[in-house]
């Protein structure tokens, strides 16, 4: 575009017309790949201001397990717990909750599990990958024993249950009455090479 | 082909390159800018037969003629093609006419870019619409695309993302030339502070563009490698988070808004001062409102998203920060209005369409200060009050002030004056089928109807019938824009240079009406 004939830049000299716009073009052209570049940019800083203004982490301490927990259960308190089971992208497994919602007491431990079955015809590792909604009480769930901790090695179409021990937290805040922890389940390609 | 450099020198005939060539090689600005017109006028018939079909379904509760999956499709396309196909390449298209003519510049800065930029839209818009005839039918996530609802889409989701992208190269390519055009190629004398508001407002317009559209394709190209190419930027499964593209989405969205509305700003700018009969009062304020609106337009963007769950603080940083938008919104209202004071008014066409720019826009900018206030934002979030609200400023707003800018300029890119009674007729039916149209929204949407939904509840019945009748008057009433339009094109009366008054201000009044096909090839004096 830098060679497109100009047709008379107002300029004084007239040698000077015909490139007299490209500098003002190649700015342009840079601040638009500037914009660019910003657009993805603002992934890692996204997750930096939410770290900052603590907008609550999903991810908060839910794969490690708590080394001990004291049981101090309110009784005069029900939260509900939902339980939701993914299979994203190509993996072909029937993974599901035992128990769909839970109604607990928080700083009572409890335990459920998870069913998963492997239809992929082949024997695969797998691994859970867990996520809490809403994120900003990520923290007042706490596991002590999860099948996500770990890879789960699978036979041609093994199926099994696998356990779950949560407690929330007595400190969750009052107005939180129902928690969702949802699980997708993917292949390890790296793991499932390991193991054979 | 029409070589734009035999033109910068000798030859000063008023020759027209002819056929189809004029058209497909074009690097007159004049001849761009009627295609970019006649283009957007071209979507906004198709645009509007869809609103038809929606008012239509509407009409009446319970599923009448169209399978929800079809509905969506044409809410969706409706925006995109509104937007993206309407609006903005009318807005090019005014530029590519006026900004030339009103800084005394023989041609746009890149003559041969101005080609591509506009050949590019019909292609864009043929991926976008041939997606109605593939296998799952058109994209209907809404024009928004959020994930993970976009990428259930069938075939219609990388025509879509492919279609945005060119309308994206599109309307860059045109930024740059806009730029380009008014920052070097100025007549003497023309200093930035000299420069006609139409142009200052599609200067900052321009820079709106280039920083906000790249942004948008990089946000549908992560859509498109979380759907093909296994990334998680959206997908919470991998890691990454749906809110988020709602934040970059709206990053680009709500400059995007400002890239509607403010060369209707420029254009009404113009059409006031001279039916008044009075220089445009506070010049420089028009011009620092304008920059300032365009500054906030940046740090706004999550009033679209109040209800995803953000820090108290958030909620506060943005509600106040869309408030202050007002500020320099209501200097340009109060200087319109003090324009008009004591000013020596006619009501011809393109005046009535600026005043009811005027009145109309405030409204949907009060509906606008509503939506800001983050707690009573929670109950209309996603109802018909926010569809009321983003008419009220697209339609009587910029939509309006585009044919107002037609209405006043035609007769001089033609050289005949339209017909009077038939831009009247237009107006008045327009106007008042507008309101019928979308005023009835703000109560359906108050009363809790959600938006994007092919049915309701049978207590909005009355409200949506009131609204579809209005609806099917104002698709109607824009049969008369095409009539008078053509009628005006071939078969008015001969238009003198000045047009409208022998005081008329701008440098496009000192040419001949119609303007030469070659223009300023010498750069007239400024004093």
């Amino acid at each position: 575009m830098a060679d497109d004939d100009l047709p008379g830049v107002n300029a004084e000299a007239p040698g000077a017309k015909r490139h007299a716009h490209r500098p003002l073009v190649l700015r342009l052209a840079l601040f638009t790949l500037g914009s660019f570049a910003f657009g993805f940019a603002l992934v890692p800083l996204y997750s930096v201001l939410c770290q900052v203004w603590d907008t609550g982490n999903r991810w908060y301490g839910t794969q490690t397990a708590v080394a001990s927990v004291i049981e101090r259960p309110d009784p005069d308190r029900l939260v509900t717990v939902e339980f939701i089971a993914n299979v994203p992208g190509a993996g072909d497994w029937e993974f599901r909750p035992h128990v769909t919602t839970m109604a607990v007491h928080p700083g009572k431990l409890y335990e459920t599990t998870f069913y998963a079955r492997n239809l992929t015809g082949l024997a695969v590792v797998a691994q859970a990958v867990p996520s809490i909604a809403p994120a900003s009480i990520a923290r007042y769930f706490r596991k002590t024993e999860c099948f996500c901790f770990r890879p789960q090695p699978f036979a041609i179409g093994e199926g099994r249950d696998m356990a779950i021990r949560f407690i929330i937290d007595r400190d969750l805040p009052a107005d939180f009455d129902r928690v969702t922890l949802a699980y997708s389940f993917f292949d390890l390609p790296q793991a499932t090479t390991a193991a054979r | 082909m029409a070589h734009a450099d035999s033109l910068a020198h000798d030859d000063h005939h008023d020759h027209k390159p002819h056929g189809i060539g004029r058209w497909l090689f074009a690097t007159n600005h004049k001849d761009i800018g009627t295609m970019y017109l006649v283009f957007a006028l071209a979507m906004f018939l198709l645009g509007g037969f869809m609103a038809m079909l929606i008012r239509l379904e509407l009409f009446k509760p319970g599923l009448q003629f169209f399978d929800p999956g079809f509905y969506n499709s044409l809410v969706t396309s409706h925006a995109l093609v509104m937007i993206f196909g309407g609006v903005m390449p009318a807005f090019v298209g005014l530029a590519n006419w006026m900004v030339p003519l009103q800084i005394g510049a023989p041609d746009m800065a890149l003559p041969r870019m101005n080609n591509y930029s506009f050949w590019i839209l019909p292609f864009a818009f043929t991926l976008l619409l041939s997606s109605f005839f593939t296998a799952g039918g058109g994209p209907a996530g809404g024009w928004t695309l959020y994930p993970p609802l976009s990428l259930q889409a069938g075939t219609s989701f990388p025509l879509t993302i492919f279609a945005i992208h060119l309308m994206g190269a599109s309307s860059i390519m045109g930024a740059i030339n806009v730029i380009v055009t008014i920052l070097n190629m100025r007549a003497p004398g023309m200093t930035l502070l000299r420069l006609p508001l139409f142009c200052w407002t599609w200067l900052i317009t321009a820079y709106l563009l280039i920083a906000v559209m790249p942004v948008l394709a990089g946000a549908v190209t992560m859509l498109l490698t979380d759907h093909y190419f296994g990334t998680s930027f959206f997908n919470p499964a991998g890691g990454g988070d749906p809110v988020m593209f709602q934040h970059i989405f709206w990053f680009f969205g709500h400059p995007e808004v400002y890239i509607l509305i403010l060369p209707a700003f420029g254009i009404v700018s113009e059409i006031i001062p001279t039916f008044s009969r009075k220089p445009l009062f506070g010049y420089d304020a028009m011009v620092y409102a304008t920059a300032s609106i365009a500054f906030l337009s940046f740090i706004v963007w999550a009033h679209h998203m109040f209800t995803v769950g953000m820090p108290l603080a958030g909620q506060m940083f943005f509600m106040m920060s869309t408030m202050l938008i007002a500020v320099p919104t209501g200097v340009k209202v109060f200087n319109w209005t003090t324009t008009m004071w004591r000013g020596s008014l006619s009501f011809e066409p393109p005046m009535l369409f600026a005043l009811a720019f005027l009145f109309l826009f405030s409204i949907g900018g009060f509906s606008g200060l509503m939506l800001a206030i983050a707690p009573a934002d929670y109950q209309y979030q996603d109802t018909y009050f926010v569809v009321a609200h983003f008419h009220y400023v697209l339609v009587p707003g910029a939509v309006f002030a585009i044919m107002a800018g037609v209405y006043y300029w035609l007769p001089k890119w033609t050289g005949r004056m339209y017909s009077m009674a038939l831009a009247k007729w237009h107006f008045w039916l327009s106007t008042i089928s507008v309101n019928v149209l979308f005023f009835p929204q703000h109560f359906l949407g108050l009363a809790g109807m959600p938006r994007r939904i092919p049915d309701y509840s049978v207590q909005f019945t009355d409200w949506n019938m009131v609204s579809s009748i209005g609806g099917f008057a104002f698709g109607v009433s824009q049969l008369l824009f095409v009539a008078a339009i053509i009628h005006g094109v071939w078969y008015g009366k001969p238009a003198t240079a000045k047009v409208w008054d022998a005081g008329v201000h701008g440098l496009e009044w000192t040419l001949p009406s119609p303007a030469p096909y070659h223009s300023f090839e010498e750069a007239p004096e400024i004093h």
